[in-house]
């Protein structure tokens, strides 16, 4: 073990310091609200995942396999209320974001600590009621909520509507509390262009959703308002106009996939950097593309509509938009790659990762270019190709980036090591799974099976088999990853302070960091990942 | 090697006069995304054997790029998505704009079954009966919420929006039959809702429409074997046993007349024609004669062009945009007419104008090129 990490051996880290129930449920400690966070969107991802596979098994044959139609249209809904608002969205932000960012500053706390508590509890209430309107009804409106199917269905819309208002609030009042701590926590040394790349990923990610989610805050009162008082605002029989819909939601929907897909690409920044032990390849350029996306995002949303009637202009111009959204993803593909150039690289676990997420993200980004191109979308709009294109560019990413993380910091939040083996092994059954799982739905879109399908053509029987196949191989890998890492908690090896030798600020911490992050405040001299030198950060 | 790719990538067959330009866009797309996808994955495959770490406290040097890469790299992959982009819009431009001499035909959408009107009076169920190599504009609507029209073999979708026209059009190159999908959600049998398309070379198409013009009331759709169900079309419920072979038509009624007249019929019982005239008179309202395609000059400035859309938002929205001289004296129909009646008053006011002011009822429909000439 390493000089610096054995004086830290004996003190209290923010685990043991306090115990009780109490201690945790009204902390103001940002790491214990981020593993609060992870523990929830866990189990959203459970959920969403046992969603999952229900309807993956119900495709398994052309015709009815398990359920009915009615519950596949609530599964599915479920599926993606659940993945998108309860699991993607808050994941990377809140439970790692809120974890390591006041590390990453050498910050002792966040700006506002009660309301990045208020945070948890909100985001809780949001999700209960989100849960009670599935047990309820459950409503079969998809995750999109598209109008007037929305506010005529007789499922119970309304709860998850409000369910999903109220962790807007969450998402908002964690954005707020990112920038300012960003602004104002900086320890002593870090000027802005020192700033951890995660860190200028959740800071343009915060803009975002501080931005962005009071427009879908508005645009969910007003589908539940229509729902409850019948006021007409996109029922045309009431004389609302069901297209307004579309574009305020995808006004907010387009840029939340850069919600959930910037915080992943600040993970990957990080664990590219400390596995090959190099400075990052474009620090600028990556900063940069960063709040490109986050512009531009805003302005590509009629991508969604290409056939739903606007304006042929219109679709040229969203289209050309979305190209330029394209490349600034493309600028920091180049340089996640090119960090690896001269490096020292040790492919480890959240190594591995980081390799699926650079294979999906390419994938789905040069088929995300592809739909961009108008005439292409006409034929796959709202097929099983947009499904596969989603499915690669966003949850591959977030999921990637999430694994990524949890396996990165696993040692820095809990102190313990994971049994790198089977790790190695659920990654490549993850990696492989996943696309397995997707892939065959390219071609599904191609043959012209539309999304939201309980049933379909015979001919398309034999690629949803495989496509199930390859969700079940999913579904392992993710029980092997609980299985060691709940093992690990208590039977893993105790991990030195900073295992990987990694250059990330957040290693300046013991791990587990004390109650405070820090026992004397930190300096940071020199750039962050900086491997030009060959010993590890000094511990503070 | 047109065929070997569109095989490779699972396409439908390429039945309109769209399917091949798009689909070789396509496989240029995705076949150099696929090779740009293998190179930069390869590189990276490279750089981990060729830099894996040699010894626990290896140092390395700092690298740096030069503007020179940097606008490589970015001014490089922009341009060929942006090349893409171009060639892709040309084809959608085209996609988008339906040809003048294209026949029309009023799709009207409806959980869950998909209903065809010809202006020449047949309407039919589940069955949409086309020549080959004419252009067939499609007006599309729905009863209720949202739904997608969509013929993969076409590469054709559009929208169908409940209380407005939507517009899309195919020219289908080979008889056969293709499978009509409902692409947006739109409740418990979306997945059911199915129709087909019948192309018919065009003395066959010429022959089925002359037999169903003045025939009874209702007649049996005259596919073979077609099944004896009154209610909507459900080809999925056997979805196992769906083939694009076997015939699924439903019932085609041939109500009294031609769409026009039914139109006419529509605009007395409702009683638009107590402010509207058809013979170029004044009213209360504007003239219904020769509106079709008139461009109205709007209270409170601007122009608007009377076409389909128009005219369904002035019956559901009058005071929306008031033509000017007019008092805003029109109720909203909204909810009171029903998307086939729409269908019928629009394809009856396009018909009201030319030379022959009598011409309605005696010399069935008078047929209109949509740009107005
Ligand atoms: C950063 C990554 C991206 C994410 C997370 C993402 C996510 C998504 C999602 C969730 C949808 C489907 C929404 C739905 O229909 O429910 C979608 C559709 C679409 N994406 Fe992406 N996307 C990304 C990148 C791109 C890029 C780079 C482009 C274009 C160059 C693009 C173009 C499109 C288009 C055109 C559609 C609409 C297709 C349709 O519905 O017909 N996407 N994307
Ligand atoms: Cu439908």
């Amino acid at each position: 073990m390493n000089p610096s990490t054995a004086g830290s051996l004996a003190e209290p880290d923010y685990l043991n310091h306090e115990t009780t129930v109490r201690s945790w449920l009204l902390t103001r400690d940002h790491k214990r609200i981020g593993v609060m966070f992870l523990v929830l969107v866990l189990f959203a991802l459970l959920l969403g995942g046992v969603f999952a596979m229900l309807l993956r098994i119900e495709l398994l044959t052309p015709g009815p396999t398990i359920m009915g139609p009615m519950t596949y249209n609530r599964v599915f809904t479920l599926h993606g209320v659940t993945m998108v608002w309860l699991f993607m969205i808050p994941a990377i932000p809140s439970a790692f974001g809120n974890f390591v960012l006041p590390l990453m500053l050498g910050a002792k706390e966040v700006a506002f600590p009660r309301l990045n508590l208020a945070s948890v509890y909100i985001y809780a209430a949001g999700a209960a009621l989100t849960l009670f309107g599935m047990v309820w009804s459950g409503a079969d409106t998809g995750w999109t909520f598209y109008t007037p199917y929305s506010t005529t269905s007789p499922t119970a819309v309304t709860p998850i509507l409000l369910g999903v208002f109220i962790i807007g609030f969450s998402t908002i009042i964690t954005g707020l509390n990112f920038i300012t701590t960003t602004h104002t926590l900086r320890a002593p040394g870090m000027h802005w262009s020192r700033i951890p790349l995660f860190v200028w990923a959740i800071y343009g990610t915060s803009v975002i959703q501080v931005v962005a989610t009071p427009v879908l805050a508005m645009v969910l009162v007003l589908v539940a308002l229509e729902r409850v008082a019948g006021v007409g605002i996109f029922d045309p029989s009431r004389g609302g106009d069901p297209v307004l819909f579309q574009h305020m939601f995808w006004f907010y929907s387009h840029p939340a996939v850069y919600i959930m897909v910037l915080p992943a690409m600040g993970v990957i920044t990080e664990v590219v950097c400390a596995f090959s032990r190099k400075n990052i390849f474009g620090y600028r350029m990556i900063a940069a593309s960063t709040f490109g996306i986050a512009f531009v995002g805003f302005f590509s949303w009629g991508h969604h509509m290409f056939v739903s009637g606007q304006s042929t202009f219109g679709s040229g111009i969203f289209g050309v938009l979305s190209m330029l959204v394209a490349i600034f993803t493309a600028i920091k593909i180049f340089n996640w790659v090119a960090t690896m150039y001269g490096g020292a690289i040790d492919l480890k676990v959240p190594l591995l990762y980081v390799l699926g997420f650079i294979f999906l993200l390419t994938f789905g980004g040069m088929t995300g270019v592809a739909v961009a191109t108008t005439s292409l979308d006409v034929h796959w709009h709202d097929t099983y190709f947009i499904v596969a294109h989603f499915h690669y560019i966003m949850v591959g990413s977030v999921l990637m980036a999430f694994l990524a993380a949890l396996h990165y910091w696993w040692p820095k939040m809990f102190g313990r090591l994971f049994p790198e083996r089977w790790a190695f092994v659920a990654a490549c059954t993850i990696i492989f799974g996943f696309i397995v799982t997707f892939l065959p739905q390219f071609l599904l879109g191609n043959m012209g099976m539309p999304r939201r399908y309980y049933q379909y053509p015979s001919e398309m029987q034999w690629l949803n088999v495989l496509s199930t196949a390859g969700a079940s191989l999913l579904a392992f890998g993710f029980g092997l990853i609980g299985i060691y890492l709940l093992w690990s908690l208590r039977y893993g090896k105790e991990s030195p302070a900073n295992p990987w030798g990694s250059r990330g600020y957040e290693w300046f911490s013991a791990s587990p960091p004390g109650p405070h992050n820090f026992r004397e405040p930190p300096r940071f001299e020199r750039e962050v990942h900086d491997y030009t030198v060959s010993e590890a950060p000094h511990v503070y | 090697m047109n065929e070997f790719f569109r095989q490779v990538l699972f396409l439908p067959e390429q039945a309109s006069t769209f399917a091949r330009d798009v689909d070789h866009l396509h496989y240029v797309i995705l076949s150099t995304a696929m090779f740009m996808a293998t190179l930069i994955f390869g590189v990276a495959g490279l750089f981990l054997i060729r830099y894996r770490r040699r010894s626990e406290s290896q140092a390395t040097r700092r690298v740096q790029t030069s503007l020179f890469w940097e606008v490589l790299f970015v001014g490089s992959p922009l341009s060929v998505f942006l090349a893409w982009f171009f060639i892709g819009y040309h084809d959608f431009v085209w996609m988008q704009t339906p040809p003048p001499e294209a026949m029309d035909v009023y799709v009207v959408a409806k959980q869950w079954m998909w209903k065809f009107t010809y202006p020449e009076g047949p309407n039919s169920i589940g069955v949409l009966r086309v020549p080959v190599g004419r252009p067939v504009r499609l007006l599309l609507t729905s009863r209720d919420v949202i739904h997608s029209f969509y013929v993969p073999a076409f590469r054709v979708k559009q929208d169908a929006l409940p209380g407005a026209y939507t517009q899309t059009w195919f020219e289908v190159t080979r008889p056969g039959r293709y499978r009509v999908m409902c692409a947006e959600y739109c409740g418990l049998k979306h997945s059911e809702m199915w129709a087909e398309v019948v192309a018919l070379s065009p003395e066959d198409y010429a022959a089925w429409l002359r037999e169903q013009s003045g025939g009874p009331v209702a007649l049996r759709d005259a596919t073979p074997g077609a099944p004896e169900r009154e209610e909507p079309l459900v080809p999925a419920r056997l979805a196992m046993e769906y083939s694009a072979e076997a015939p699924h038509g439903e019932l085609m009624t041939a109500e009294r007349g031609t769409l026009a007249e039914r139109g006419e019929r529509v605009a007395a019982e409702k009683g638009c024609l107590r402010c509207h005239t058809v013979d170029g008179t004044q009213h209360i309202g504007p003239t219904w004669w020769g509106l079709y395609r008139r461009e109205e000059r709007l209270e409170g400035g601007g122009t608007v062009v009377a076409d389909e859309a128009y005219l369904t938002e002035s019956m559901m929205k009058p005071q929306e945009k008031q033509v000017e001289g007019y008092a805003p004296v029109m109720p909203s129909y909204q909810g009171q007419l029903e998307a086939a009646e729409v269908a019928a008053l629009i394809e009856y006011i396009r018909t009201l104008r030319g030379a022959r002011r009598d011409g309605i009822g005696t010399g069935g429909p008078v047929y209109e090129p949509i740009d107005g000439r």
